[in-house]
């Protein structure tokens, strides 16, 4: 197996509040190696997007982490503002949801590509700067001819191919996707899968793609990360966890998805608890359709339910966990609209 | 490949419908700039809706089916008078209601309703959800009393599952969630009892694992309420939910149209046919390479020549509309996909590419100074060598150094027109027998000019 570019132990961050803090990310443990797609997936609220912006040093003022990310030979977290900064871009490049909003209009793109790479590499010669820029967009399909033109004079898709050239152009060596293809069609969603897809072929990128659709995951992902209420509750190769998902959140979310081979509409009833104070134990355990009565009483512990694929559900043991009886059905009340996402 | 073509007119006649379009045309007028106005010229406008016709029977769903930009969202807005029609014609219950005053077209409003994408936007935040679903009643006077208006609003609450209803209505939307909002605003659509629904991508923007609760109301609300829905929306995997009908849109035309089933089964036109694969499948065993058409939806202020979608289709033959903007695109797909320096080479010896950008049947090449015909001739030798299968090299009719420079001649476009096929209605060329012939007669021109060499343009 190839290196491991990010490793996250035990990783936390939690937003302050009036009240008490909010736990986006409570726990977490995962790793990324180059040339791999990890696909974090979850429903909005489950602490994804805080996920991302923790890996990149983006979080608010007033947001305490504990924890480590190994990014190489050190700790992302232990970083100050100064070091995260020279780090994004030529280490951790970042591609967000809205491609609109991230370009300066008054800006050409053959501006915005002279821009970064004299920030981050201010030695370089220019002439050496315009191939790479021409190379990186090349690469997205955007032609050489429109190097001088402005943001607006571009499409949705084709901002958003800028805005991944753009990232690419520094060559890090891992990259951070939130939700990037959200705002787009359906075939330009097609196209910038396909696009991601050629990245983990051709570059040694090591690629964390957040994102709601598992349909995206299931074509763009070599492993899948699912998160629920702060935890990666499940873990493991695309494959295994699309044929065999461990977890009953897993499951529901496969079943709600909507595509062309969907016979029935699935749903999972309510939403995600509030992070303030979620429900303790296993905190699906509320909407989960096979809750046992360990499940509200203990929190469950992580499980290997196959080779390299890892699980938190009291459903796949340890057994000699579970206390007397534990292993009960537990009587649900009716999850009622006023609970629903 | 049977494809007959119908008179225009007496196949959109039906007289069950509760809406007739016919014809439909929704455009809008650019502002330009200054100077442009000063010179007296024209800023043109942009075709949003050209020339749309379908008819809708009392409780029947049809879906709208297309990517931004193809005027489906503009045509949902027409039909409400949102948008004002600048041509063709909207029939409800048989009366005419394009180009009634605000005042006019205000009574049909409690008759025709519509959803929105973004249910945060579509809730005045400072009005509480009961006001707001209530606010309808009022604007219509639809109600005498506090009283009778409050029940209104607590049966329409309940209806779509907000329950109990006396919870809901002191809450603000920003209390409420994605899903509950839609709700919300679903009962603001259904509270003064509408006839037709028109939903523009009202499950959008939700979380994946609530889009079927907010389908599954809508379901209901149409069974129980008997409602009529437009469905608009750029996922064919929802729209096979619940629509009878499908109208695919493209750059404001309506390319595909027929029964649901029919157009899931057996989509004929490339366009359906490619939006049909661009769903992700959520199996990775299954997520074989997808060939997606290159590009994306056009600038509607010009669109291309022909059949619109014709750049970006795999199945594209003579006469669908080739021009100079086609070889502009290949010329830059080439560069794209070429390192730099060579780029620059061949960049140097073609003049100036602005003359490609005025569509026209025949495009002129001019050198770069110091460079000759020859040296461009070879470049489009090579363009045509490296992608010798691409569908633009059928619409060629000539390439030839004329007067020091290459001039580039398209077979005449056909403008496609609608043909039936199955049970459905399209505009594709693939289906109509004239444009094969006109096609096939061009080949055989083409064979006699070559010499008799093989044959590759054959479609299908």
């Amino acid at each position: 197996m190839s290196d491991v570019v990010l490793d996250a132990r035990d990783l936390r961050a939690w937003y302050g509040t009036e009240r008490d803090p909010v736990r986006a990310v409570d726990g977490v443990s995962f790793q990324i190696h180059s040339g791999e797609t990890l696909g974090l997936v979850g429903e909005s609220g489950c602490g994804k997007s805080t996920l991302g912006r923790t890996v990149l040093g983006l979080l608010p003022e007033g947001a305490a982490t504990s924890g480590e990310i190994r990014y190489l030979d050190r700790n992302l977290l232990a970083a100050s503002p100064k070091e995260m900064r020279s780090l994004r871009g030529p280490d951790l490049g970042l591609i967000f949801q809205e491609p609109m909003t991230r370009l300066d209009p008054l800006m050409t793109i053959e501006h915005h590509f002279m821009e970064t790479l004299k920030a981050h590499e201010p030695d370089a010669p220019e002439r050496e700067k315009r191939t790479r820029s021409l190379e990186a967009l090349g690469a997205m399909g955007i032609p050489p001819t429109r190097f001088k033109q402005y943001p607006h004079e571009f499409s949705g898709g084709m901002r958003q191919r800028i805005m991944i050239a753009l990232a690419l152009v520094l060559n890090p060596k891992c990259l951070v996707a939130d939700e990037p293809t959200t705002a787009l069609d359906v075939i330009v969603e097609g196209q910038i899968l396909g696009i991601l897809a050629d990245l983990r072929r051709n570059f040694d990128t090591a690629l964390l793609l957040i994102t709601h659709n598992l349909g995206i995951v299931a074509e763009a992902c070599d492993r899948v990360a699912v998160m629920y209420a702060g935890r990666i509750v499940e873990q493991g190769g695309a494959r295994d966890v699309f044929a065999e998902p461990a977890h009953p959140y897993t499951r529901a979310l496969l079943d709600s998805i909507i595509s062309l081979g969907t016979t029935d509409l699935r749903y999972i009833p309510g939403a995600p608890p509030s992070l303030i104070d979620p429900p303790p134990a296993c905190r699906f355990h509320p909407r989960c359709s096979r809750a046992m009565q360990v499940c509200a009483t203990k929190f469950p512990i992580e499980v290997s339910v196959d080779e390299g694929h890892v699980a938190e559900c009291w459903l796949h043991g340890p057994k000699d966990e579970v206390p007397e009886g534990g292993e009960r059905r537990l009587d649900r009340a009716e999850i009622a609209v006023a609970e629903e996402a | 490949m049977e494809a007959v073509t119908v008179p225009e007119v007496e196949r959109r006649s039906d007289s069950d419908a509760l809406l007739e379009v016919t014809d439909l045309r929704t455009r809008f007028a650019l502002r330009g700039s200054f100077f442009d106005r000063l010179r007296g010229r024209a800023a043109g406008s942009v075709k949003a809706v050209d020339g749309v016709s379908f008819s809708l029977r009392r409780g029947e769903v049809l879906g709208v089916v297309g990517e931004s930009g193809s005027g489906k969202t503009t045509l949902g807005r027409t039909l409400l008078g949102l948008a004002a029609a600048t041509g063709g014609s909207i029939k409800f219950e048989g009366r005419e209601i394009t180009g009634l005053s605000e005042g006019g077209f205000r009574p049909l409003r409690r008759k025709l309703q519509i959803v929105f994408q973004d249910p945060h936007a579509s809730l005045n935040p400072a009005m509480t959800i009961g006001e707001s679903v209530g606010h309808p009643l009022r604007i219509h006077g639809a109600v005498r009393t506090r009283e009778e208006a409050e029940t209104r609003v607590v049966g329409a609450l309940e209806r779509v599952g907000l329950a109990p209803a006396k919870q809901y209505m002191v809450k603000y939307p920003t209390d409420l969630s994605g899903g509950q909002k839609q709700r919300a605003v679903l009962a603001r659509a259904i509270i003064l009892g509408p006839d037709i629904l028109i939903a523009d991508e009202p499950v959008s923007m939700l979380d994946m694992s609530v889009r079927a609760k907010i389908l599954e109301l809508m379901i209901d609300l149409k069974r129980e309420l008997n409602l009529t829905y437009v469905y608009i929306t750029h996922d064919l995997a929802t729209a096979k939910f619940f629509c009878d009908r499908i109208a695919i849109m493209y750059l404001g035309k309506i390319v595909e149209i027929g029964p649901a089933k029919e157009i899931y089964a057996d989509p004929k036109h490339p366009y359906t046919i490619s939006l049909l694969r661009a769903i992700p499948e959520p199996d990775p065993t299954r997520a074989v390479p997808r060939d997606l058409p290159r590009g994306e939806v056009p600038d509607a202020v010009t669109p291309p020549l022909g059949c619109s979608f014709h750049p970006r289709c795999p199945r594209a033959f003579e006469v669908c509309g080739w021009e100079t903007r086609d070889l502009r695109t290949l010329l830059e797909a080439r560069w794209t996909r070429m390192p730099e320096p060579e780029y620059r080479a061949e960049r140097e010896i073609i003049g100036s590419l602005e003359s490609l950008d005025e569509p026209g049947m025949s495009a002129a090449l001019e050198p770069a100074s110091g460079h000759t015909s020859r040296e461009v001739l070879e470049i489009i030798h090579r363009l045509r060598a490296d992608a010798p299968d691409d569908p633009f090299w059928k619409g060629v009719a000539e390439v030839a150094e004329r007067g020091g420079a290459v001039a580039i001649r398209f077979h005449d476009g056909i403008e496609p027109r609608d043909v039936e096929s199955g049970h459905s209605q399209l505009q594709c060329h693939l289906y109509d027998p004239e444009a094969l012939a006109a096609a096939e007669a061009v080949r055989g021109e083409r064979r006699s000019d070559d010499g008799g060499s093989p044959d590759r343009g054959i479609p299908n």
